[in-house]
């Protein structure tokens, strides 16, 4: 009787003109359709159908591409989380990371997830980079996919430094006022670097500046390093991630045990 | 595109047959006992500037100017003209103010900045910014001279650098007096004494 009477409601579901306008047609459990989603599934498409015995071995390649995507992931959910409560903003930011850590439910759940995971991609990347390079796999013809993960250490650095400036303390303060005090010395861009009388540069306008919006680490840099770390880098990073997973499978999966 | 038609400015020159006009050919035309202007025109008809050609070329360099052009006006607007920033100068009070043969450490708090005034009762600014690594020195009266608490960097009283791992002496500032004769010091223009800086207008100021 029951039976029936939910058999008659999800056909009154599926029959129904919202339903149908989502979902055109039916989607057949045949032998033909479960391959199909397999083969076609994004998740599962990180590895390709088959591989190699060796490249399941955890001690061959200790998962640390593997764990420095999923610290990105955690990176990206919590740092989209915190947004809602913090504003890069000099009066508002260190009241507000002061806010998401004593007063927020969850939010020093959020913000200490984020540090964490932060820390540690910063420590998984080099750990695969190290592997990748013990396993010469960074060899032909994978030379190309090892430049593209030099630039995604890179862009992972640049986070963790931009990052690094949001809570606005006196540490990120002088930490941001040390690192960018080498853009001073940038060849051509900066105006005690080589060359810099030849360009014009002056610490006004140079590569210094362009960093900080102005001559100090000052609110216009929160905000600058705000964007950066929350849009720019992100999404540059993304890119050169899936060229960086594409070209795994292309280049013949993973590279053989030595 | 009606002068690049052979058939409608250089009659006889049309009946060329398409392949003696391409390529090298072009350079050949000449010693063929033909106009040399006309045949080089018809040359470059079918070498170069094809009306595909220009469309595509034009197309690209309207394409790359604008991201060229674009990339430059983003450049000039992430440099704002005004900036929300504690000045760079400051006014330091009247030349009496400060004895003969005195470092005064009166704006060292506030602006880290040393007002010296020698003998000759002519003045020059320091900027207390160790050339090390960028930490505060302390003036000694009793040494005479700048210490540098981080690493041990030792400065005379001119600034410049007798001890420890600092590289070059400190960094004098420009000093001037201002029309009601109180003494201006400007942090954002800088002598560097191994440039040779140090004898440039700005940088002593005699009363």
């Amino acid at each position: 009787m029951l039976a029936r009477k939910v058999k008659a409601l999800k056909r009154q579901i599926v029959e129904s003109q919202i339903w149908t306008s989502m979902f055109r047609h039916g989607y057949e459990e045949t032998p033909r359709n479960r391959v199909l989603q397999i083969m076609a599934n994004v998740w599962l498409h990180l590895h390709p159908p088959k591989i190699r015995r060796h490249a399941i071995r955890l001690r061959f390649t200790w998962c640390m591409g593997g764990i420095t995507f999923l610290l990105f992931l955690i990176l990206t959910v919590t740092g989209v989380v915190l947004m809602f409560y913090y504003r890069p903003v000099g009066e508002y930011a260190y009241a507000d990371m002061k806010y998401l850590e004593f007063d927020v439910p969850f939010g020093m759940l959020m913000r200490n997830m984020h540090r964490w995971a932060a820390h540690g991609m910063v420590i998984t990347v080099w750990l695969h980079m190290f592997r990748v390079f013990m396993t010469g796999s960074y060899k032909p013809p994978r030379e190309f996919n090892w430049v593209v993960g030099v630039i995604l250490l890179t862009l992972t650095l640049l986070l963790s430094f931009t990052g690094y400036l949001l809570p606005w303390d006196q540490l990120s303060i002088w930490a941001v006022t040390v690192g960018t005090n080498m853009a001073r010395a940038t060849p051509l861009l900066g105006h005690e670097g080589p060359f810099a009388d030849v360009v014009g540069v002056t610490p006004r306008y140079d590569a210094r500046a362009f960093l900080l919006g102005g001559s100090i680490v000052g609110p216009p840099t929160l905000l600058r390093f705000y964007v950066l770390h929350c849009i720019f880098l992100p999404i540059l990073a993304s890119l050169f991630m899936i060229v960086h997973f594409w070209r795994i499978r292309k280049d013949g999966g993973l590279s053989g045990p030595l | 595109m009606a002068e690049r038609d052979p058939k409608g400015v250089h009659g006889g020159e049309a009946r060329l047959p398409p392949a003696r006009v391409t390529g090298a050919g072009g350079e050949r035309q000449p010693a063929s006992g033909l106009a040399g202007s006309g045949g080089q025109a018809s040359a470059m008809d079918a070498t170069i500037w094809s009306r595909r050609d220009i469309f595509s070329l034009a197309g690209w360099a309207g394409f790359l100017g604008v991201l060229g052009a674009s990339a430059l006006a983003f450049t000039r607007f992430m440099f704002p003209r005004v900036l929300f920033e504690p000045s760079p100068t400051f006014r330091a009070g009247p030349p009496e103010e400060y004895p003969a043969g005195s470092v005064s450490e009166r704006w060292k708090k506030d602006q880290r900045v040393w007002i010296v005034r020698q003998e000759d009762g002519s003045f020059y600014s320091i900027l207390a910014i160790c050339t090390h690594l960028g930490c505060t020195p302390n003036w000694f009266q009793a040494e005479d001279k700048f210490k540098c608490p981080c690493h041990g960097s030792g400065f005379k009283r001119s600034g410049i650098n007798f001890e420890g791992p600092a590289p070059r002496p400190l960094e004098r500032i420009k000093i001037t007096l201002s029309d009601d004769g109180q003494l201006v010091v400007d942090k954002s223009v800088k002598f560097r004494y191994e440039l040779g800086e140090w004898e440039r207008p700005g940088a002593k100021l005699k009363v």
